[in-house]
């Protein structure tokens, strides 16, 4: 398919325009859009989807209008946002390590944040400082202890998997310790939490990841062109004039800390960033996943996924667990064809 | 230099193994000797085995015998499982616990408890080793996928990723059955001292089974080390060594991981150290490794025991903390050394 080009001024960035991935991206923003008019239709009180997409813009019944700011929105934004950090974050782990099955579940970011918010759950310090804010600093502290630790003079994307994985697996037994400390009631609580929920979510749980997400994604996307030429090897990108160390730093801050604000969100829902670049390849039938596809994406599974949870009362990590299961099988399957 | 230092090296092996032995019986004594109550050396000896009552009789023959035994049983299940895991895929990366075998033997537990409603020990041992098998042979088969075969990195992801899905299925039957969660979270800890002191002899049986046939694949595994068409063009049957490997595995590592829960990185660092000391011969690998592995363990679970005051801070966590540095140390190494 044709390949459109563009450049800004006469030495200003340039870049090119596949109209098959744009084409993607605008199906999916819709789709995307639309689980989100219906996410703010459910609830006690009755409101359609055209009510509720009008009251998002301040028409209609203002009763709808205060129910669906106060109430609904902030349920359906963190989903949102959640969705594109996810998505967004597993196609820059992805693509940086070559490996399809580079996830932030994978590489230890998840378990940090996992292991700080049943910290905070069972142990019930921090006072203030809520689970979701325990969990930011989990995620965050981790990946700088997996970076550092896979630094040797520079480091490469499978060491950072291979360290991630060593990390990984402390901060889960740290975890099971925790719930065998805690009494049942607590346990409970922290299993909910570690299956990802968009259940009673506020306002104050939409700012961070919203501004995380706003922040870095466009930050991300300056620097995929990077990515790009990283995917044909250290070596290579370093002959093309990529800062290979920076680029990789900035790649993998920027995926962290999309992780590890919609964690603090959302809770790790399960296989997001895992499974969300993989379907927007396909889609938009490109060798590496596409990064804005990939958030769209993520968007999508997250709110749909909550959709289909709701009606039973479940937590939306429990759809995209039992849908992302089988589909990893199969990736696993087909995925070291790919990586290595 | 190399070819120099061998010799001596095999000279001092048989010394350098019965050192070993010695201070695993140290350990041994150590880990009935310290608790929340210290029992000095010779009274733990006087009180071993004799028909006594008294405090410390009962603490002794009942709590910390049966809880060193299991650590005894379960170490050297678990340094096995691991040297020969190393061996049969020349990974040195592998370990049971992260190739998949706990996640795979965590399911079994939790669907046994959880939808057949059983208990006891010996209901779902089985369901286990099911699990544990399950997962070792879906792990190796999506490790040696593709290019190359099975390299280490691609093994050490293709464990995390079903562990990760194992993991995710687990949470969804513990949200859901919240009795099973209150089952499951003592067991996934990773722990020597089991409620049920009973249930080691009815799992010894398969840990011995493991155990010979670990010994009897021995010989083989140096073999293997040259490379599998080598191998065959000596004569030996690759894929039934593979097999036989693979069945000692889950036997060791199933059985291991089903009383005690799962035990992550013992069966990493074991073998590395016994070939440190040893040199690359794997029958040596092996027999070191499983008098290392329960010194390790037994030390561990003393330490856990007296670095929490009053509780205790389990073994498996405390194996984790040791032997996750180890882990990452290797991964530092320049070139991953494919065994």
């Amino acid at each position: 398919m044709a390949v459109l080009t563009y450049r800004i001024g006469a030495r200003g960035p340039s870049g090119e325009i596949r109209p098959r991935v744009l084409a993607v991206c605008v199906a999916l923003a819709v789709v995307a859009f639309a689980a989100f008019c219906v996410e703010l239709t459910v609830g006690d009180y009755p409101i359609d989807v055209v009510d509720a997409a009008r009251a998002l813009f301040w028409y209609g019944d203002p009763t709808a209008v205060e129910i669906v700011y106060d109430l609904r929105l902030p349920r359906a934004l963190v989903g949102l946002f959640a969705g594109l950090a996810f998505g967004m974050a597993g196609a820059l782990f992805q693509t940086m390590a070559r490996n399809p099955l580079a996830s932030p579940e994978i590489i230890g970011v998840t378990e940090g944040a996992n292991t700080a918010a049943v910290a905070g759950i069972v142990l019930g310090f921090g006072g203030t400082l809520s689970a979701s804010s325990l969990a930011l600093f989990g995620g965050l502290v981790s990946a700088v202890a997996v970076y550092l630790l896979a630094w040797r003079q520079g480091t490469t994307g499978y060491r950072i998997v291979l360290v991630g994985i060593g990390v990984a697996a402390l901060f889960t037994s740290t975890t099971n310790y925790l719930l065998q400390r805690a009494d049942l009631f607590q346990a409970q609580r922290a299993v909910v939490w570690l299956t990802g929920s968009l259940n009673l979510r506020e306002w104050r749980h939409v700012a961070p990841v919203a501004v995380a997400v706003l922040v870095l994604v466009p930050l991300a996307l300056l620097m995929s062109r990077w990515l790009s030429a990283l995917t044909l090897g250290d070596d290579t990108a370093r002959g093309l004039g990529v800062p290979v160390q920076k680029a990789r730093l900035g790649l993998m801050l920027s995926g962290v800390g999309l992780v590890a604000f919609a964690t603090a969100a959302a809770g790790p829902v399960a296989f997001v960033s895992l499974v969300a670049p993989q379907i927007a390849l396909r889609l938009a039938r490109r060798p590496t996943p596409p990064l804005l596809t990939s958030a769209l994406t993520g968007a999508v599974i997250v709110l749909v996924g909550d959709l289909m949870a709701r009606p039973f009362g479940l937590p939306v990590g429990i759809v995209t667990g039992a849908v992302g299961a089988p589909y990893l099988l199969w990736l696993l399957a087909r995925a070291n064809r790919v990586g290595a | 230099m190399l070819a120099q230092t061998r010799p001596v090296q095999a000279r001092r092996r048989l010394p350098w193994l019965i050192a070993a032995m010695g201070v695993l019986v140290l350990v041994t004594l150590l880990s009935i000797m310290v608790g929340s109550k210290h029992i000095p050396l010779l009274e733990v000896l006087r009180l071993l085995g004799s028909a006594e009552s008294g405090e410390d009789a009962a603490i002794v023959n009942g709590m910390r015998l049966s809880r060193t035994l299991f650590g005894l049983a379960v170490g050297v299940s678990l340094g096995l499982a691991g040297a020969l895991m190393q061996g049969l895929t020349r990974n040195p990366l592998a370990d049971p616990g992260l190739l998949g075998v706990g996640a795979g033997a965590a399911l079994g537990v939790v669907l046994t408890t959880s939808v057949f409603g059983v208990t006891a020990l010996f209901g779902y041992i089985w369901f286990a080793f099911a699990g544990a098998m399950a997962a070792t042979v879906v792990v190796y088969v999506l490790g040696s996928l593709g290019r190359g075969g099975a390299n280490p990195a691609k093994l050490a992801l293709a464990g995390a990723a079903v562990s990760a899905l194992l993991q995710s299925v687990i949470s969804m039957i513990l949200l859901l059955d919240s009795a099973t969660l209150d089952d499951y979270r003592f067991w996934a800890v990773g722990s020597l001292n089991v409620p049920d002191s009973s249930t080691l002899l009815q799992v010894l049986p398969f840990l011995v089974l493991g155990v010979v046939l670990a010994a009897v694949s021995a010989p083989g595994l140096n073999i293997l080390a040259l490379g599998d068409d080598v191998a065959r063009a000596l004569g030996q049957n690759v894929l039934a060594m593979r097999l036989l490997g693979a069945v000692a595995i889950t036997l060791l590592a199933g059985g291991a991981t089903a009383v005690c829960g799962p035990i992550a990185f013992l069966g990493l660092v074991v073998p590395h150290i016994a070939r440190m000391l040893t040199g690359p011969d794997q029958r040596w690998v092996l027999a070191y490794s499983a008098v290392l592995a329960p010194t390790l363990l037994l030390a561990a679970d003393v330490l856990g025991r007296v670095i929490a005051d009053r509780s205790e801070v389990h073994v498996g966590i405390v194996v984790a903390f040791l032997g996750a540095p180890f882990f990452i140390a290797l991964v530092r190494r320049r070139k991953l050394p494919e065994l």
